[in-house]
């Protein structure tokens, strides 16, 4: 609950990538827009009589301002906390009470709640949303309780895992310039000064119907739907949503490496990174494509070409892959992982692992991986509908990143117009750009390459 | 046998449906399905999505078959009878798989051996082709065994240091001794690798046998092409096996708590006492009982006590945990050590409050309304509803159980859960374990 989405490793970002797309067709989504500029979509779907409300804010952590890490999160924790007619913890309360089920998560994009109830409850949970939209009432006491709550989050989810740690650590030294340099839960020294005032500003400054985008999914009809949003949102006004800094990272020149020892690390592993176009930060958007479709080649999963060459026929590793993600508003990273089989030091799992990647530079990927590429992206795309909250996620995210439906809804056609070239291509231009940042998970005393 | 009444039973079930929930619910009708050659399943029709998703159990097919001192073999099959099956060796299984995008994955738990199939229709004759020979012939080659056992033995060595997974290996020790539940279901280190690929035929011979198996699907199937897949993809396992030796016990849980020192700042609290059997008719109760305890997020009473009160923990939570050979009432929190031993007391002082005087009248209320409100939203995917399916024959459940379970719910008293707390709760034999430098503990 309450809960935080940091995808951290590259599996979480395939996965995440994989089940974005999806035919427009297949999810049959429809749209309209409120005069206050409140989008809202709409995927009927009638398996189950339930449905799956999500209110997608267009603001993440990295609108935070200087200093104020963490607040986009931590208001999250606050939205629970009441409104001017609402007790804190009254909203789950009453959720709970009428069968639903509901979360919500923060990443450095944007900021989404969300609720699954029976479709017979959407005129409810779509009330209390347009409430806590406009309403939120904090109270001091509660603020201060849940500065706790929040630090122990952090304290779970970061200082408990060695790789989360470093993960933090990376990021911080990969964006030099962006907001993603700060993690979306925030510096627990800087979660320790929030107050009350940075959260209501944050919320006055983006809470709002035009930087919202309501996604239903489920057992429902749209034209009511639509009808309903248009009584419980669209009374509300809009406001101005400042602009937003366009910050783009310079040209990384150095290579920077990242080490973290930690006595709790039993298997080393080592993480190459590069910065990459994203969707948002490039002209040419065919280049992500490629890239998605080369993700899907070098990616996790026994059948890749790193992991059948460097686990099953090298025999250097346990595990090992790569991935692209450009999903976000800002940079995206494409980069690659190997975990050192028994008996391989670091650095001769790192040469290998450094020998593939000059191998797919000099070789390139093959048509028939295109093709075979292409096909499971375009079948994931087919079973995208078999699910309830699926759909809201992907359309959700893909909304309040930047994109259209019609880009979702087009996806399997722009990904099943990539070529090798294409592939090639983009993989030469970014993976022989200067610049990168190589990190090291390694056991407390363990050397660089100690590798056991 | 000859497929026996697949027509009918629909047909009775809908009418029964339309006066007892909601509509809409009724349109899940659940068909048994025999095949020629004998095999069961619980089938749903569903044509939403181009899909077949089958969800199967071999019930005392698990961990319970390790050899004594190769503990981990069911874990190691059922990581490796998809890597090379028939004439495909592991790459050219697992490549037919990517190619298809067909998902068949087995997973070997403490009772029992599942399996999960998902397929696009266009591929369905060519996937249950891989699933036959992944069930009948895998091959279990030198090369993916000793992958995945390397892979299984980093995620061994891993869980040794991580809070979690340490706790939990010492409450499964203190709770249930020299009993087989003790051990680990991905094994040791050593007993990994003792392992050998004799043993993991064997272990296939013996668990995947037809008498204890279990099948639910879903997909756009008619009960006589199910029949006829049913046979194909089964019916050349053996009919029996050997039975799992895995006695039933009831836990003697020493109240208390153990710590293990790790230094972390935060202290990972595991708890758990004495529960109850999933086929105990106080079962409906239990489930209430527990969402008021500490399964109910934010409406439950220990996360009220000790998250929203006094912001102790992200994350406090209970579970009831039915095994088929004993049963506990668990859970855990999270918390800076200095406030550990502050948590500890919380919890056991919520149970006592609610063993000595119950639970509130308005919180079996919600907790009733949640529990029917939300069943629905457990039919919302092609593998969730085969997974229903299957669960509910594992345990022996009703082929009306969709329509007739929130009836169930409903039923339940407030008394009876009253009755129940004061029985099942249990302070003094509730074992704590604290893995962190927790402060404050003994007050």
């Amino acid at each position: 609950m309450r809960s935080l989405n940091i995808a951290l490793g590259a599996a979480t970002f395939l996965l995440m990538s994989g089940a974005v797309p999806a035919l427009a067709e297949v999810f049959g989504a429809k749209e309209t827009v409120l005069d206050n500029g409140m989008r809202i979509v709409v995927v009927e779907n009638h398996r189950a009589p339930v449905v799956t409300q999500m209110v997608w804010y267009k603001v993440g952590a990295m609108d935070e301002p200087p200093g104020r890490s963490g607040i986009a999160h931590f208001l999250e924790h606050m939205m629970f906390k009441g409104t001017d007619t609402l007790e804190p913890g009254e909203f789950s309360a009453i959720v709970a009470r009428n069968g639903g089920q509901e979360n919500a998560f923060t990443s450095q994009d944007y900021t989404a709640y969300f609720q699954s109830v029976s479709s017979d409850r959407l005129d409810l949970v779509m009330e209390l949303e347009a409430d806590r939209m406009v309403n939120l009432n904090i109270a001091e006491d509660q603020f201060e309780l849940e500065r706790r709550v929040v630090l122990e989050e952090r304290r779970q989810r970061v200082d408990s895992e060695p790789s989360s740690i470093l993960s933090e650590q990376v990021s911080a030294s990969l964006y030099r310039n962006h907001p993603y340099r700060n993690p979306v839960i925030g510096w627990a020294h800087e979660i320790e000064t929030l107050s009350i005032d940075d959260a209501v500003d944050f919320y006055r400054t983006y809470y709002a119907p035009n930087n919202a985008i309501l996604v239903v999914s489920g057992d429902v009809d749209a034209n009511e739907v639509f009808a309903m949003a248009e009584k419980y949102f669209g009374v509300l006004d809009p406001s101005e949503i400042p602009e937003r800094p366009d910050y783009r990272e310079p040209p990384m020149t150095v290579e920077i490496e990242v080490v973290y020892h930690d006595p709790r690390v039993r298997q080393p592993s080592v993480t190459m990174r590069k910065l990459a176009p994203s969707w948002n930060t490039i002209e040419d958007r065919s280049e992500t494509y490629a890239l998605e479709v080369l993700s899907q080649i070098i990616g996790g999963g026994s059948t890749s070409t790193f992991y059948r060459s460097l686990v099953i026929d090298q025999g250097v590793a346990v595990n090992a892959g790569g991935w692209y993600d450009g999903d976000g508003r800002g940079p995206g990273t494409i980069g690659f992982y190997i975990s050192p089989a028994d008996g391989v030091s670091l650095d001769e799992a790192e040469a290998a692992l450094r020998e593939e990647i000059a191998k797919l530079l000099t070789k390139g990927v093959t048509e028939f991986d295109v093709e075979r590429a292409v096909i499971r992206l375009q079948d994931a795309a087919a079973t995208a509908r078999d699910s309830l909250s699926g759909p809201a996620m992907t359309i959700g995210r893909a909304l309040s990143t930047g994109r259209t439906l019609e880009d979702i809804e087009e996806w399997p056609d722009r990904i099943g117009a990539v070529t090798v070239d294409q592939v090639n291509a983009a993989a030469r231009k970014y993976l022989s750009a200067p610049g990168e940042v190589v990190s090291r998970l390694l056991p407390e005393g363990g050397e660089k390459g100690a590798g056991q | 046998m000859i497929p026996r009444g697949t027509r009918l039973l629909p047909l009775i079930l809908v009418a029964l449906v339309l006066v007892l929930t909601r509509p809409a619910l009724a349109e899940v009708e659940v068909e048994e399905v025999v095949s020629p050659g004998g095999i069961k399943a619980w089938l749903v029709r569903d044509e939403t999505v181009p899909v077949t998703a089958i969800e199967f159990t071999f019930k005392d097919g698990g961990a319970g078959l390790d050899p004594d001192g190769r503990e981990g073999t069911a874990n190691l099959a059922a990581s490796t009878i998809d890597e090379g099956a028939g004439p495909y060796d592991s790459q050219a299984f697992q490549q037919k798989l990517a190619d298809r995008s067909i998902r068949i994955s087995f997973n070997a738990g403490r009772d029992a051996l599942s399996g999960s199939f998902y397929t696009l229709n266009r591929y369905r004759d060519e996937a249950l082709e891989l699933l036959r020979l992944a069930l009948t012939q895998p091959r279990f080659d030198s090369e993916p065994v000793e992958r995945i056992r390397s892979q299984i033995m980093v995620g061994i060595r891993q869980s040794e240091s991580d809070p979690e997974s340490v706790g939990a290996k010492a409450l499964r020790e203190a709770v249930f001794g020299d009993h087989p539940y003790a051990e680990p279901v991905n094994g040791t280190e050593a007993s990994l690798a003792a392992v050998t690929v004799d043993d993991l035929r064997t272990y296939v011979k013996e668990a995947l046998t037809q008498d204890r198996l279990t099948i639910g699907v879903v997909g756009d199937i008619e009960p006589d092409t199910l029949g006829a897949m049913l046979d194909r993809v089964f019916g050349d396992l053996p009919e029996t096996g050997r039975a799992d030796p895995t006695p039933d016990i009831e836990p003697r849980i020493a109240g208390g708590s153990i710590v293990l020192d790790m230094d972390v700042p935060q202290s990972t609290i595991l708890f758990a006492q004495r529960g109850m059997a999933i086929d105990d008719p106080r079962y409906y109760a239990g489930m209430v009982l527990n969402y008021v305890l500490g399964g109910g997020s934010f409406n439950s009473i220990l996360t009220d006590e000790i998250r929203v009160k006094r912001g102790l923990a992200y994350s406090v939570y209970s579970f009831l945990h039915p095994m088929d050979h004993a049963a506990l009432l668990r859970g855990g929190a999270a918390t800076q050590n200095a406030r550990a031993g502050e948590t500890v007391d919380l919890v056991r002082q919520v149970l006592t409050d609610i063993r000595d005087n119950g639970v509130p009248a308005d919180k079996v209320e919600d907790a009733k309304t949640y529990l029917t409100g939300s069943f629905p939203l457990r039919f919302t995917s092609s593998s969730q509803i085969a997974s229903q399916l299957d669960a509910m024959q594992y345990h022996d459940f009703p082929i009306d159980y969709f329509q007739t379970r929130n009836a169930q719910v409903e039923a339940v008293t407030q008394e009876a859960v009253d009755a129940l707390a004061a029985e099942l709760l249990d302070p003094q034999g509730l074992l704590f374990v604290i893995v962190g430098r927790p402060k404050g503990l003994g007050g």
